[in-house]
């Protein structure tokens, strides 16, 4: 099975592995503590401490690790949500068709209409923010495009004839969506949910850079980045180390989606 | 009616129920989701008369229905009512800020848009090649880190250790055009390389998709020469989906400025919003939204209208 998967794939397999490896198993990786002041503030790379220090001299090895951990849990939390939402209506959107299509999918449309991010800042603006409600509130607002996504699809595999075939003998609605749509439908909908999951971990970054996602004491990417900007000034590269973090993780997972899509699209014989 | 002329008016009437409904949608999502704004304004150790008093200001024991009429016509007419933490009037301290997101938006556009469609058509002419597989490793890159990401990245390499280009982003009204363009020079690199790597990749893909239908062949194989193929069929199909991928990517541009205004202090709508968010000021973040909403929905509209006129099936009705 594993001789199919080319190089790139294998990459990002490996990378995406590693992160998730971190994130679970933090507390005995992480080489100090989350939020102890280990250090002198903004110290250089050192065998001490790989990463240097932050800005109240925390050590930021350890900082990027436990970070991780809350960027790639509220990233998991609200992908998870936005598609089992997100898959879910869009299914039955286009199973049942009619007005409740049209009512989901014009609600749908509306939200679109206004900017994610402004969208969540508006909400952010009047509830506590605590991990659960970003986790509800990304994972809300990005099943709009998993819906949109997932009824197109489903709407095409709706007017095939094994689904004609399944509906003439009398299977209900649950048979159709669970057994007939959803193994088909579900290939795309991986793919796209590794798209989905980098942007929820992009979000949850300006989120929190913004100050406006995990609160202080606690650590995640962007919060990193908040912390430790205004070093930027006198030359030290602290807040950059995010950047890498960030950018490697969603290039591997990229690398992992674009491996799925391919495999999807020349198994249905598509032009690629 | 002549059927272009009923498309687009349908499409404005579309565009202005989108306007109201996403009206109504800010307003739902400030006032009447759970929790107290009061409250929430305050934090958590307010006195009960502070509330109440507050609750009266906001004029929050009307019920919602007639907040939301009262609060939209007000809108309407260009009163944002006043901001809770400084008692200012919204509409002037926004109008000078959103002329300063507009110019950044705007220069970030002028560089962006000739840029992108040069590198899609690049891509196209040295499809598989290695300027193709170049263009689409940095593209997926720079999707791949956050805005803020990649404006730091900058500041750094070329804000403070090249010292090419000032690291914040500071303008006011006498500065001279030459020094606001140069304060932006950071800002508007980056919004370039935000949106440069989705608008190049749809570009190429728009192209690409005209160029390998099948009238292209024809009219190649009739003995056109190369200029007139592009100039007669493929131009006409393509500016469609360009024009679209443009307005989209400006429509982003301008949500992408919230956070490059964060992260180079400057004085725009963006960072009006954001640090009225940290701040519970309600009547602000529901003017901002508005006014980001509007931006965005228009520059939708436009896009779709564009599509609708530049499309040359529907100028002869059938």
């Amino acid at each position: 099975m594993f001789k199919n998967i080319p190089i790139s794939a294998l990459i990002g397999l490996f990378f995406t592995g590693l992160y998730f490896f971190i994130a679970i198993f933090a507390p005995w990786v992480a080489p100090y503590g989350m939020a102890e002041a280990v250090g002198d503030v903004w110290e250089p790379s050192s065998a001490k401490h790989w990463l240097g220090t932050d800005s109240i001299g925390r050590d930021l090895l350890s900082r990027m690790i436990y970070g991780g951990r809350t960027t790639i849990f509220i990233a998991t939390a609200a992908t998870i949500l936005s598609f089992t939402l997100g898959s879910c209506l869009g299914l039955l959107a286009a199973v049942m068709g009619g007005w409740v299509d049209q009512a989901i999918s014009r609600f749908v449309d509306l939200i679109m209409s206004i900017p994610t991010l402004i969208c969540a800042l508006v909400v952010l603006s009047v509830m506590p923010v605590t991990i659960p409600v970003l986790i509800l509130v990304m994972g809300l607002l990005d099943s709009t495009r998993v819906y949109r996504l997932s009824r197109a699809v489903a709407v095409d595999i709706n007017v095939m004839d094994y689904v004609e075939a399944a509906t003439l003998r009398g299977e209900g609605r649950g048979w159709i969506i669970f057994r007939e749509i959803l193994p088909n439908a579900l290939s795309p909908l991986v793919a796209e949910m590794g798209l989905r999951f980098i942007f929820a971990v992009l979000f949850v970054s300006t989120l929190s850079f913004l100050g406006l996602g995990v609160q202080p004491p606690g650590a995640d990417w962007g919060g990193i980045v908040k912390e430790n900007k205004d070093g930027i000034v006198y030359g030290i590269p602290a807040a950059l180390v995010p950047a890498f973090a960030i950018a490697t993780l969603a290039i591997s997972v990229n690398l992992v989606a674009d491996w799925i899509l391919n495999r999807t699209t020349s198994l249905k014989g598509g032009r690629g | 009616m002549h059927p272009i002329l009923k498309l687009v008016s349908q499409r404005l009437a579309l565009g202005l129920l989108l306007l109201l409904a996403a009206s109504a949608l800010i307003f739902v999502g400030t006032q009447i989701l759970p929790g107290d704004v009061a409250a929430s304004i305050l934090g958590q150790s307010a006195t009960p008369e502070a509330l109440a008093n507050l609750r009266a200001e906001l004029g929050l024991n009307e019920p919602a229905l007639s907040r939301y009429f009262s609060w939209l016509g007000s809108a309407v007419t260009g009163d944002l009512g006043t901001a809770l933490t400084n008692g200012q009037d919204i509409a002037t301290s926004m109008g000078k800020r959103l002329g300063n997101t507009l110019f950044l938006a705007f220069w970030a556009a002028a560089v962006s848009v000739p840029l992108a469609i040069f590198l899609g058509l690049l891509a196209v002419r040295y499809k598989d090649r290695w300027p193709d597989k170049l263009i689409s490793a940095v593209t997926l890159t720079s999707i791949s880190i956050p805005e803020f990401l990649i404006g730091y990245v900058l500041m750094y390499f070329i804000g403070v250790k090249l010292g090419w280009a000032p690291s914040v982003a500071m303008i006011n009204d006498s500065m001279s055009l030459g020094a606001k363009l140069a304060a932006i020079a950071l800002p508007v690199t980056v919004l370039t390389l935000v949106v440069l790597a989705h608008m190049m990749r749809m570009t190429r893909a728009a192209i690409l998709n005209v160029m390998q239908s099948a009238y292209i062949e024809t009219a190649e194989l009739k003995g056109l020469s190369s200029f007139q193929v592009i100039s007669r069929h493929a131009f006409p199909n393509a500016i469609a989906p360009i024009v679209n991928v443009v307005m989209l990517n400006l429509a982003y541009l301008v949500v992408g400025v919230v956070v490059v205004e964060v992260v180079f202090v400057y004085p725009g709508m963006g960072q009006y919003l954001v640090d009225h968010v940290a701040k519970r000021d309600v009547p602000v973040v529901q003017a901002c939204g508005l006014v980001f909403a509007a931006v965005y929905i228009l520059l939708n509209m436009v896009a779709d209208i564009v599509s609708i006129l530049a499309n040359p099936r529907l100028r002869h009705p059938k």
